[in-house]
């Protein structure tokens, strides 16, 4: 871990999104490992840092500019008007100006001005234009990765510009010049060789969904299945690998698999598919983007299923809800009749409205919960038939499931909610210093519900929200238990039929016999 | 002096519209790959059309965002609204009822346009953050708009000008039929910063008028699912 004298406790009282003074260079020195030249071949980018890089990067940026209207309209739009400049959590939590959005863009700005336009030809100076020098550079490196493409600042810029957009293509630029991140590109990697992120193969994955089987039946009685590579099954589950190893991850993955069982569904994982998320939107690539994505369409055609759930994580959300069918549909072999594709709070929702599923909500009394709503799925995607059901749907399942539900702060959920600050490619060790500090926004606004409402734990619906708080929960003063799955709840209050617990529960509220 | 003006005004006028067309042009012929709509998102056109007409006319996002900048945002584009609107009776004859009634509104709306642009300026001094991302040019931009607010009124308020034989010289250049331009130092200030004004507009960020009309994350439905959305990194159809 990157040493950090940041002390969570020490900043966890205060307003959520108070602004701090500027601390100019406060995160310069914040960089991520650099991909080895074996991570780089396997993606189709050079091993190390090109000899002629400042004009392929130049070239690049060009080929970026041209290919993407949003990257040139807001490159070019920008006024300057400073209305995101408090809106990031990296800038809230640093204070480091070159962390508020507009400064972030403008690292990249900087250079487009220069090699592309009139004023920053002629005049440099002026209108803030830079030579693409190695210092210029290693600043792109930094700050660009310190950017978890949430989102939040294109909600509040007039113009929507999306530093998200912004960041991926630095990143894509960096990459192609032989300059790539560690941790993203080696992943996909992974991805690519065993079909996950995690690397787990399939013998290792069976194993796994067997041992949960056995802990579902001994637990429920009921023998719920988890299937793995079943030709002919209705439903296609991908869901990220996070889930087939981690707390409190498969707890989520355990109540996906009670509530398929008691929906009554052929459902089946893919080993192929062995995983949701995509680092290719990560590093801004969209040729990687691309070929992740393909293995979900290639596993769903040879496993002949019908219908496509997605499990919880959060920018795979994104990349299935707004990119799947561009990048490799059309997917017009699935059942039309359903959502292409579903998330699984949609499904398990759905089933909810249709009274379908029973609860004990007193299951859950232990927890008093709040929700987080990761930033891809509040402000990428969508959820159900009407904009914002991606707020309302997960916050139903909860409160179904639970007897004690407290939103945060408003302006720190919904669409103004504050990412967990891991997010991105972010997830690695080395810049735990920048993920704590990011972290600070969120952290805070869960104190004031823990004060004000005893809340004790907070509910999540991506994989790297989940890990990120379970990192960082206990350096700002909570139990790194208090993050849990959104199924989490279900699994814990459902009532499958001909389960103990319906058993239990049925006896324990029969009209009394008096 | 007229000939100078007069040769200004049409190289301006070129440029602004030639430029624009062509930025235009270019914003509209390079390609949105993915759907990237911030959401929430309307989930039809009818209501994206919306969302832009609340953008652009309230400046909805600048609302949630910064109270202070929308206030001081929103006076000076609606007072420039304005002001240009009442500018319409030199380029016009007769003049329209309309435009005859928005006189007096025209003249209040100089002072919002001016002072909404004072209060944007102050900020670059005075907030810290602000101060941070401006740049040379940020402060160009407003000396010149200012500049353009000020020469004008000075003409309403302190020393008028011939707005007779003004009016004969714009509708001279609009019909190729020249007339003398007044000879008054206010008014030549006037109209050679407008004519600068008009000049930087497609090479600046006064592009953002246009831009925000092709911002992919305002002018897209949130409609992935139910109907396809094909860029050119779908795959080919064989
Ligand atoms: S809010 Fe938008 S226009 Fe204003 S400074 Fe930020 S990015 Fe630029
Ligand atoms: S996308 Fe998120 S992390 Fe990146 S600059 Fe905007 S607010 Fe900050
Ligand atoms: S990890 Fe979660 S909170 Fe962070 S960017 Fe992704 S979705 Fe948002």
């Amino acid at each position: 871990m990157a040493p950090t004298k940041f002390n969570g406790k020490d900043h966890v009282h205060g307003d959520p999104i108070e602004i701090p003074p500027l601390a100019c260079g406060a995160m310069a020195d914040s960089k991520p490992f650099v991909a080895s030249p074996a991570m780089q071949k396997p993606l189709g980018f050079p091993g190390e840092l090109v000899d002629n890089w400042q004009e392929k990067a130049i070239n690049r940026l060009g080929e970026l500019v041209n290919g993407s209207r949003a990257l040139r309209v807001y490159l070019d739009s920008c006024v300057k008007c400073g209305a995101c400049t408090d809106k990031c959590h990296y800038f809230m939590g640093t204070g480091d100006p070159k962390n508020m959005p507009v400064a972030r863009q403008d690292l990249l700005r900087s250079v487009y001005r220069r090699y592309f336009t009139l004023g920053g030809k002629i005049a440099p100076k002026l209108v803030g234009a830079r030579d693409l020098t190695r210092d210029v550079l290693d600043e792109w490196y930094s700050y660009f990765h310190q950017c978890s493409q949430c989102r939040r600042c294109s909600v509040f810029c007039p113009y929507g510009i999306d530093t998200a957009e912004v960041s991926m293509a630095a990143r894509d630029i960096m990459d192609t010049i032989g300059l790539g991140q560690k941790y993203s590109n080696e992943i996909i990697g992974k991805v690519f060789n065993v079909g996950n992120n995690l690397g787990l193969p399939q013998k290792a994955l069976r194993a796994t969904l067997e041992s949960l089987e056995e802990e579902i039946e001994e637990d429920t009685g009921v023998p719920v299945k988890l299937p793995l590579d079943v030709k002919g099954a209705d439903i296609l589950l991908v869901t990220p690998s996070a889930d087939f190893f981690a707390s409190p991850h498969m707890e989520g993955l355990i109540g996906y698999a009670k509530v398929l069982h008691e929906a009554g569904v052929s459902w089946t994982l893919s080993s192929y598919a062995s995983e949701a998320a995509n680092f290719g939107m990560f590093v801004g690539s969209h040729e990687n983007m691309k070929k992740v994505a393909e293995r979900i369409r290639i596993a769903a055609e040879e496993l002949g299923v019908k219908r496509l759930v997605f499990g919880e994580c959060g920018h795979a959300w994104r990349v299935a809800y707004s990119f799947l069918n561009t990048l490799v549909g059309p997917l017009d072999f699935l059942d039309q009749n359903y959502p292409i594709p579903q998330h699984i709070c949609e499904f398990t929702n759905d089933l909810i409205e249709n009274g379908k599923l029973r609860f004990d909500k007193s299951k859950n009394d232990e927890f008093r919960l709040t929700f987080h709503d990761s930033c891809n799925v509040a402000r990428a995607s969508r959820m159900g038939d009407k904009p914002g059901g991606q707020f309302e749907i997960p916050r139903a399942i909860l409160r179904a499931t639970c007897n004690h539900f407290f939103d945060m702060a408003p302006e720190t959920i919904h669409e103004k909610t504050l990412c967990c600050g891991g997010g991105g490619g972010l997830l690695t060790d080395e810049l735990m210093d920048v993920r704590l500090k990011g972290a600070q926004p969120r952290m805070r606004a869960l104190q004031e519900v823990a004060e004000e409402h005893g809340v004790t734990h907070m509910a999540a619906i991506c994989a790297i929200c989940k890990a990120q708080f379970s990192k960082v929960l206990p350096q700002f003063g909570f139990d790194m238990e208090s993050i849990v799955s959104v199924h989490q709840m279900v699994s814990n209050a459902i009532l499958m039929t001909g389960s103990r617990q319906a058993e239990e529960y049925d006896a324990a509220h029969a009209a009394p016999v008096s | 002096m007229t000939a100078l003006y007069a040769g200004l005004f049409y190289v301006a006028t070129l440029v602004l519209v030639g430029g624009l067309a062509y930025r235009i042009a270019q914003y509209a012929r390079t390609p949105a790959p993915l759907k990237i709509p911030t959401t929430p998102a309307p989930i039809t056109r009818a209501g994206v059309v919306a969302r832009m007409f609340r953008e652009v006319t309230l400046f909805e996002s600048l609302f949630k965002s910064n109270k202070w900048i929308w206030v001081f945002g929103w006076m000076f584009h609606v007072g420039l609204a304005l002001v240009l609107f009442r500018h319409l009776r030199y380029f016009l004859q007769p003049v329209p009822e309309l435009v005859v009634l928005a006189q007096p509104a025209g003249v209040i709306a100089a002072f919002a346009m001016v002072g909404g642009l004072l209060a944007l300026w102050a900020r670059r001094f005075i907030v810290p953050r602000v101060r941070y991302i401006t740049n040379y040019s940020d402060h160009l931009i407003l000396a010149l708009l200012v500049a353009i607010g000020l020469s004008g009124m000075a003409m309403k308020f302190v020393a008028h000008t011939d707005i007779v034989s003004l009016k004969a010289f714009i509708l001279g250049l609009m019909y190729f039929d020249w007339r003398p331009l007044p000879q008054d130092p206010i008014l030549l200030v006037h109209l050679g910063l407008v004519a600068a004004l008009m000049i930087i507009f497609p090479f600046s960020k006064l592009l953002h008028a246009p831009g925000v009309f092709f911002s992919p994350t305002r002018n897209q439905a949130d409609d992935t699912r139910e109907r396809r959305y094909v860029s050119p990194l779908s795959p080919r159809k064989a």
